[in-house]
């Protein structure tokens, strides 16, 4: 059994123990054009408890890789190389991408569950918030008793800072967006999985609703423990909530490491480019940059380096060779071969009154 | 002191519904003066939205005055309110739904030039949309004339959304949200590129948006406006209203976004709301609409008296009885601040 | 300063304006996309060609034989004859004009009235919105087969316009219905704002950016229209509601049926060639509709 990173076999600390891993993951969607990759080899793991920030723009290939993690692709979407592996609670070992279709049921919501973007989708318009529950954990655990049930879904509710007797009898409609979300979360939450991944938690919602669900989600992970890997375009919500990131580019992770590497020393200039595009809003006016160019096209990625069309650093080597992750520190990787001139550069234009 | 291009006064927008009448915006005053930029910030049923399409003209007021150049508006002859309509454009959010999918660039911005008859024939529209695209950053124009909306990127898209609405010689550029939907790195340059626009052309710009990080940079040497259901609740030059808020709806909006940061986020306070409940539009609360949620609030005042924007220090506006009168010693109404002068 | 992005063509050719469909080529090669719906348009393509030339070739067969009805297909006659001993086929070659001209009549009447009066009713709403939207109402709930038994009591429908006219007066409710759902969605769109704060006009946003987009909507429900028709048609010769005279699928139904050519076991193809061929008729006007979508779809244009 291979474990990777920090932890060891029997004996180790629960938490350092690792909770999934994905090896070479390679994605193809079938469009009128021909197979595109979408994710093109694609390695990561998550320890037990914790929470991973996979950051990315348009063509980066997050929002594909979390669906295929749960195997959510749509049919024109299928994992072509690569392994997925759950460490069960017991130690078991899962290959996700051979589960048949029972213990697929079984291990998508009750070892792993998946909350999406847009909250109205995930929830039944026609079922009140309990019927809804209810039903979801029949589903999963047939001679589940009504009461425990309720009593879970009456904690987890407050958990997510909503009031249970009022909720639980409501319709989807009559709830906000952010409540929606929140329903969405507790409902992830209520067999007890491992592991949940978030796709765009935090986007489309106002900035209070914002600060609300970056607060239940740090709330929930203290009380219960789970591992987490959310899926988002906005780099300060890793900041807020994220132990680890990984800033995908074109299909590939460009750079992973802790978040404080990432964000205080980061070492790949696609995550320089996206700090220095990001306005602060404490403190002094920052000047911002852009990254230059265009998001990757899909059908037509350049020879070598991805990124290498638009980087500052790109020298002619750049055009050669797709440079893997190599280490650039304790725990910190990045895909780039001029790593020791990448830097980040912050300049105050003017300082705040 | 010139006369303002824009002025809204005492402004508002009530939609009647089937479930009663609802008050987008609610008596909202500003001024917009000629190259200035006004960044109007706020969260969903804020009004932000409403307000920008009654100042580009797309929607008259329920009640109240708007005026350009100081004239009224609905006094105007048509032929003039064709002008001022014509004056004040407008950029939108989705850069998938507008522009007109089955229309290419070249289209989309000679319609406009030869419908008015900015340009004589077809040959002076080909040449001034390059002129066009070019100005907003699409180089060479001639690549991107017969190009469709399909073929270009989310961030392409708005620049020719820009391009469209400099069409016409505007004096005014109302962008609602017009980057949000574009990828966080490109921002930046579709964000410098309007502010070169102000430079080069004069053009003023209305910038409306949920996100206050962006309102700061895009608007640090102008004004921000900050909306709660329909209601102005303080107003001010950008980097003060940043630094030192001067309402407890912004002092919680600003102490609620992340930063790009974590040690900074982690060890940021949030400013706890008594409810996280937004009011419906339909059942607005008496007095100060903030007051459920609001810490400041103080019983009989805040839920009894309707508060308006008062000045409470140099060029800083707020709408917060508590904090008026902290500042001046009155509350936040007209007759107050007149009373104390 | 401002970083200008410099744009990474992805459009190659010359600086051409093309229009829907971009030529005959690249209507050939859309079309193709979809098998099903290329299968479609050449099946149509040749009945459409054997129904308008095929009569140049094919003599109308007036006298009767009567040694020789009903006979079983053969090499002289290879549907067989018909009760009066005249060749099937001939008839069918023959019948198939007037169907498919009342059928494109009816369909351009209907497709006409509903898209100007929807549109119109769509953008501009108010009173004239709901008048039309009324009209199009009370039309719809007249049960059609006895208005149009009443109406044959008073007006002939011997031509191919009056009849084209009466099915259109029946059928225009329905899609401006659809027409007008269309546009008031698309009224909504941000471009349409952008047009209006251009002052580009009504009819500037109607004709060029609203009705546009939904040509292939148009399209799909203008051959629908068509298979509408043509059934519409065959009920009025098959309820003998319109005159019998001429050669026509849907008379030879008529007839086949009132002379009992089901009781005779040889005239099966009498009355199965005519319902055979208005059917393929019919299915490949409704597969050809894959396609059009295709053509109509400006993500499919210019080589992509």
């Amino acid at each position: 059994m291979k474990q990777a990173g920090t932890s060891n076999g029997a004996g180790g600390k629960p938490e350092d123990k690792l909770v999934f891993a994905a090896k070479d993951l390679v994605v193809e969607y079938r469009t009128r054009r021909g197979p595109v990759q979408a994710v093109r080899g694609v390695t990561f793991d998550v320890h037990r408890g914790e929470a991973i920030a996979l950051i990315g723009e348009s063509g980066s290939g997050k929002s594909t890789l979390g669906l295929a993690l749960l195997r959510l692709l749509t049919k024109s979407g299928v994992v072509r190389e690569g392994s997925v592996v759950y460490y069960g609670r017991d130690g078991f070992e899962v290959d996700v991408l051979a589960l048949g279709k029972e213990e697929l049921r079984h291990f998508r919501w009750q070892e792993c569950a998946m909350v999406f973007q847009s909250a109205l989708n995930a929830l039944n318009p026609v079922l009140r918030v309990w019927d809804q529950l209810y039903d979801t954990v029949r589903a999963h655990r047939p001679g589940a008793h009504r009461s425990d049930v309720r009593a879970q879904a009456v904690k987890l509710l407050q958990l997510v800072q909503l009031d249970p007797e009022r909720v639980l009898l409501a319709y989807p409609h009559e709830l906000s967006g952010g409540m929606r979300q929140r329903v969405s979360i507790a409902m992830s939450l209520l067999l007890d999985p491992q592991l949940i991944i978030l796709d765009e938690p935090t986007t489309a919602l106002d900035i209070l609703t914002q600060r609300t669900i970056i607060d239940v989600l740090l709330n929930l992970r203290r009380e219960l423990g789970f591992a987490m890997i959310f899926i988002s375009h906005d780099l300060t919500i890793a900041a807020e909530l994220a132990d680890r990131v990984a800033t995908m580019y074109a299909g590939r992770i460009v750079e992973f490491g802790d978040v404080r590497d990432i964000f205080y020393n980061p070492k790949h200039p696609y995550t320089v480019g996206l700090l220095e595009a990001v306005p602060p809003i404490s403190g002094d006016l920052v000047a911002l940059k852009s990254i230059p160019g265009n998001p990757p096209n899909l059908l037509a990625l350049p020879d070598g380096c991805k990124f290498h069309p638009r980087c500052p650093y790109a020298t002619a080597a750049c055009s050669q060779e797709d440079p893997p992750l190599r280490p650039v520190g304790n725990g910190h990787s990045a895909a780039c071969i001029h790593t020791d001139q990448v830097q980040l550069h912050r300049e105050t234009v003017e300082v705040a009154p | 002191m010139s006369t303002p291009l824009i002025e809204l006064d005492h402004v508002s927008q009530v939609f009647t519904t089937r479930r009663g009448p609802i008050s987008a915006v609610d008596d909202v005053s500003l001024t917009i003066e000629a190259g200035q930029v006004l960044c109007l910030v706020g969260e969903s049923g804020s009004g932000k939205t409403t307000t920008a399409k009654m100042i580009a003209g797309l929607r008259p007021p329920t009640s109240g005055q708007m005026r350009y150049n100081g004239q009224n508006i609905s006094g105007l002859s048509s032929s003039q309110q064709g002008d001022f309509r014509r004056a004040v454009q407008i950029v939108h959010q989705d850069p998938y739904s507008s522009l007109n999918p089955i229309r290419t660039v070249f289209q989309t911005l000679a319609a406009p030039l030869l419908k008015h008859k900015i340009v004589r024939n077809k040959p002076a529209a080909v040449k001034r949309a390059q002129e066009l695209l070019e100005l907003v950053g699409l180089t060479p124009g001639a690549n991107f004339l017969n190009t469709y909306p399909h073929q270009l990127s989310g961030g392409q898209r708005q620049r020719v959304s820009v391009a469209r609405a400099l069409t016409l010689n505007p004096r005014v550029i109302v962008a609602d949200e017009a980057v949000s939907m574009v990828d966080v790195s490109l921002r930046v340059s579709i964000l410098n590129m309007l502010l070169q626009l102000r430079d080069e052309l004069g053009v003023t710009f209305l910038f409306i948006t949920h996100d206050l990080a962006i309102a700061k940079y895009f608007a640090w040497s102008g004004n921000i406006g900050v909306m709660y259901l329909g209601r102005l609740v303080e107003y001010g030059r950008t980097p003060t209203v940043i630094a030192a808020p001067q309402h407890p709806y912004t002092r919680a909006l600003l102490a609620a976004i992340p930063e790009p940061d974590p040690e900074l986020t982690r060890a940021k306070g949030a400013m706890p709301l008594r409810s996280a409940d937004l009011p419906s539009l339909l059942n607005l609360p008496p007095g100060c609409t903030f007051h459920p949620r609001c810490p400041l609030i103080e019983a009989g005042l805040c839920d009894a008296v309707a508060p308006t924007l008062v000045p409470v220090g140099e060029d800083q506006f707020s709408s917060c009885h508590v904090i008026a009168r902290e500042r001046t010693g009155h509350i936040a109404t007209r007759d107050a601040a007149l009373a104390a002068d | 300063m401002a970083q200008l992005v410099t744009a990474q063509s992805e459009v190659a050719g010359p600086n051409m304006l093309r229009r829907v469909g971009g030529g005959s080529v690249n209507f050939l090669r859309l079309m193709f996309h979809n098998k099903a719906g290329f299968i479609g348009f050449v099946v149509l393509v040749f009945i459409v060609l054997v129904a308008f030339l095929g009569p140049l070739f094919v003599p109308e067969d007036r006298n009767a034989h009567v040694n020789q009805i009903y006979q079983q297909p053969s090499a002289a006659h290879w549907l067989g004859t018909d009760y009066a001993g005249r060749d099937v086929l001939a008839q069918i070659v023959r019948g198939g004009r007037s169907i498919l001209v009342v059928g494109l009549l009816a369909a351009g009447l209907t497709t006409i009235i509903a898209v100007v009066f929807g549109a119109l009713s769509a953008y501009t709403g108010g009173w004239i919105d709901s008048i039309i939207t009324g009209l199009a109402d009370i039309v719809l709930t007249i049960p059609q087969l006895p208005l149009l038994a009443v109406l044959a009591a008073f007006i002939s429908f011997k031509s191919a316009w009056q009849l084209a006219f009466i099915i259109a007066a029946l059928g225009w409710p329905t899609l401006l219905r659809a027409i007008r759902a269309q546009v008031l969605s698309l009224r909504e769109r941000e471009y349409v704002e952008a047009a209006q704060a251009l002052d580009l006009g009504t009819t500037h946003i109607l004709f060029r950016e609203i009705l546009p987009n939904m040509l292939s909507y148009i399209a799909i429900n203008f051959t629908i229209g068509m298979t509408g028709a043509i059934y519409a048609q065959i009920g009025l010769y098959f309820l003998g509601l319109a005159p019998l005279a001429g050669d026509n699928w849907g008379i030879m139904i008529n007839i086949a049926y009132t002379r009992g050519a089901m009781f005779f076991k040889n005239s099966f193809w009498y009355i199965m060639a005519p319902v055979l061929a208005i059917s393929i008729l019919q299915l490949a006007i409704i597969t050809m509709t894959r396609s059009l979508e295709d053509i109509f779809n400006p993500r499919l244009r210019q080589g992509e």
